[in-house]
C-alpha cells in the first residue's frame, strides 16, 4: 500500500523520510491509485508589474494531504503567488504539477475561495441561485433541475451549510458565506484548494468553524490546500507546512521550523509584536 | 398579420384597440417591454444604469453617421455605431485607471454633442427631433418583425448569458475561477444591449429608453426573493407597464413612451417600501 518513493521528500502528514507512505485517509491511497496531482512544484518564479519586482526567485513545493500556509505581511508576494498559481498573472520560472509518479499530471482542478467578498447583498440572489448557476449552464430562471437542486445541496452539506440554501446570499453572516463558497469551491473536487485570507473579517466562531471544516476536508479528500492568513494562531494548529514570504521564500518548513526561525522573528517581531 | 388583427379585434374588443396605429402600438409593447425587462435585471446587477444611458445617447451620432454617409435607412448606422461605441467604452473602462462613471460621462457627451452638431447642420434638426421622444404609434408591420427577431434571438442568447453575468455580478474574480469567460460575457451582454436599444429607440426615443431598461428590473428587485422571481417579475412588470402606460396615453392623448415609463416609477415607488432590509 505505498506510492513509488517521494523524489521531493517534505516533513508532513504523509511523508516520513524519503517514502511517500500511503495514508488510510485518502481514498486514492486507499485504493492504492496514483494521485492526480501529487505535488506543485514552483521553481524560480519571478513576477515583474510595472516595471516593479513582485516575486523574485520564489521555488517552493505544495503536496497533496497537506494544509500550507502562505505567511507574511502586506506586499509580500502572498496574493501574486496565488495569482500566479491560478494562471492570472504572467511570471517567469516554472510551475510544474506532478502524479506521485513524477510525470507530469493532466490538467489540474483548482477551487478558489476568495478574500472577504464585496458584493451588492441587496442582490435577489439565494445561496440555491449562486450554487446552480455555477453548477450547471441551465439558465436559473427557467427553473432549477431536481438533479442540479441535489447536487447543489450535497455540495453545501460538505461544508454544512444546506440549511441555508433558500437564503439570500447578501443576508448571509461573513462565515455562512465563507463556508458556501468554500462548498462551491470543491465542487468539483479539486486538487488544488487555495484559500485567500478566506475569514478575514470573520467572527471567532465563524473562523473556527471554518477552519474545522477545512481540516475535516483535508483528511477525507484527496488534494493540496494552500492558504493566505494573517491570522498566526489559526496557522500554527492547522498548516502542515509553512512559507514566510517577504518577496522571495525566505524561510519554509513545519510551523515549529518557521515560528521558531530568526527570519520569523525579524519579520514579526521587528514591528512589535506579533501581527 | 390581417389574421393577428382579426384575433386581436375578437379577443381584445376595446375602443382604444379599434385603430390599427394602436394594434400596432400594442404589438411594438408586447416585444419591446419583455425585452427590456429581461436585460434589465443585469444591467441594474452590475451597475450599468449610466452605461445603458449612453448607449441611448449615442443612436443620436448613429443616425447622423447614416445621414453623412447617405444611407437609406438610419436602421443599419445606428445600430453598427451603437454596437461599437457599447463595445468602446467597454473597453476603455477596462484599460484606463479613470472611474467608470467619468468614462461614461465623457462617451455620452460626445456621442450627444457630436450627433447634434451633424443633424443641426443648416437648421435641419427638426426632422430628427422626433428621435428624442419617439413614437410608438407609428410602428409598421415591418418595425414589428424586426422586433420579434431582436426578441427572439435575445431569449436564446439570454439563456446562456444569464448564469454566467449572475456569478460575475456577484463576484468576478470568482466566477474567473470558476470558468467563466468574464469579459467576453460582458462585450455579448453590452452588445445585447446595444442592439435592443437601437431597435426600440426610434418608439421609445432617446430620453425614455434608458428608464425602460431599468425602472421594471429596479422594481422587481424591491420585492423578489430569489433569481428566478426578479427574472419574471421584472418581464411581468414592464408589460403590465408597457400595456397600461400605453392604454393610458391613449385616453390622455399624450406620449406613449412617457406614460408607459412614469407607470414604471409609480410601480417602483409602490414597491420600494417592501424592500428586504
Amino acid at each position: 500500500m505505498t506510492h513509488k518513493p517521494c523524489p521531493h521528500p517534505v516533513t508532513g502528514a504523509h511523508h516520513a523520510g524519503e517514502e511517500h507512505i500511503a495514508c488510510a485517509d485518502h481514498a486514492a491511497c486507499r485504493e492504492n491509485t496514483p494521485c492526480r496531482l501529487c505535488r506543485i512544484e514552483v521553481d524560480q518564479l519571478n513576477v515583474v508589474l510595472g516595471g516593479q519586482a513582485l516575486l523574485k526567485d520564489v521555488s517552493l513545493h505544495i503536496h497533496c494531504g497537506e494544509l500550507t500556509a502562505l505567511i507574511g505581511t502586506n506586499g509580500a508576494g502572498k496574493t501574486t503567488l496565488l495569482r500566479a498559481l491560478l494562471g492570472q498573472i504572467e511570471y517567469k520560472g516554472t510551475i510544474r504539477h506532478l502524479t506521485s509518479e513524477g510525470l507530469p499530471a493532466a490538467e489540474i482542478r483548482t477551487g478558489y475561495v476568495p478574500q472577504q467578498l464585496e458584493f451588492d447583498r441587496s442582490s435577489p440572489v439565494t445561496v440555491m441561485d449562486f450554487m446552480a448557476g455555477s453548477l450547471s449552464r441551465r439558465a436559473v430562471f427557467l427553473g432549477i433541475p431536481k438533479k442540479t437542486r441535489e447536487r447543489a445541496l450535497a455540495a453545501l452539506a460538505r461544508t454544512h451549510c444546506e440549511k441555508l440554501c433558500d437564503r439570500p446570499l447578501g443576508a448571509l453572516s461573513g462565515g455562512e458565506l465563507q463556508r458556501v463558497l468554500l462548498a462551491l469551491a470543491l465542487t468539483p473536487q479539486p486538487d488544488l484548494l487555495i484559500l485567500d485570507e478566506p475569514v478575514s473579517g470573520v467572527d471567532q466562531n465563524g473562523l473556527e468553524t471554518f477552519y474545522q471544516t477545512v481540516d475535516e476536508l483535508k483528511h477525507k479528500n484527496h488534494m493540496a490546500i494552500l492558504l493566505v492568513s494573517h491570522d498566526l494562531d489559526v496557522v500554527e494548529r492547522y498548516a502542515d507546512r509553512v512559507v514566510l514570504m517577504q518577496g522571495t521564500v525566505i524561510k519554509q518548513g513545519s510551523p515549529e521550523v518557521v515560528f521558531d526561525s530568526p527570519e520569523f522573528e525579524q519579520v514579526f517581531y521587528a514591528r512589535g509584536g506579533r501581527a | 398579420m390581417s389574421a393577428v388583427y382579426a384575433a386581436m379585434d375578437a379577443l381584445l374588443p376595446f375602443e382604444w384597440l379599434h385603430y390599427t396605429f394602436m394594434k400596432n402600438a400594442l404589438l411594438a409593447m408586447l416585444l419591446i417591454t419583455p425585452l427590456f425587462g429581461m436585460l434589465g435585471t443585469m444591467a441594474v446587477d452590475n451597475k450599468m444604469a449610466f452605461f445603458s444611458d449612453a448607449l441611448g445617447h449615442s443612436a443620436l451620432t448613429g443616425i447622423a453617421i447614416g445621414v453623412v454617409l447617405g444611407w437609406q435607412s438610419q436602421m443599419a448606422s445606428m445600430l453598427l455605431f451603437g454596437i461599437l461605441w457599447a463595445m468602446l467604452i467597454t473597453f476603455v473602462k477596462h484599460n484606463s485607471k479613470m472611474s467608470a462613471d467619468t468614462i461614461i460621462s465623457v462617451f455620452s457627451s460626445t456621442s450627444i454633442a457630436l450627433g447634434l452638431v451633424v443633424l443641426s447642420r443648416g437648421g435641419a434638426f427638426a426632422k430628427y427631433s422626433s428621435v428624442l421622444v419617439g413614437d410608438v404609434l407609428s410602428v409598421t408591420e415591418g418595425d414589428l418583425l424586426a422586433l420579434l427577431a431582436t426578441l427572439a434571438v435575445t431569449v436564446v442568447v439570454w439563456i446562456f448569458l444569464f448564469n454566467p453575468l449572475m456569478i460575475t455580478s456577484v463576484n468576478a474574480p470568482l466566477a474567473k475561477s470558476r470558468g467563466v469567460r468574464a469579459r467576453a460575457t460582458e462585450y455579448a451582454f453590452t452588445i445585447l444591449v446595444a442592439v435592443a436599444v437601437m431597435m426600440s429607440i426610434r418608439w421609445v426615443g432617446v430620453m425614455l429608453i434608458n428608464s425602460l431598461l431599468i425602472l421594471p428590473a429596479a422594481a422587481s428587485r424591491n420585492v423578489a426573493r430569489s433569481a428566478a422571481g426578479y427574472m419574471r417579475l421584472s418581464v411581468g412588470i414592464a408589460l403590465v407597464c408597457g400595456v397600461a402606460g400605453l392604454i393610458l396615453s391613449y385616453y390622455l392623448n399624450t406620449s406613449a413612451g412617457a406614460a408607459v415609463v412614469l407607470v414604471s416609477a409609480a410601480v417602483y415607488f409602490v414597491t420600494l417600501p417592501l424592500r428586504r432590509k
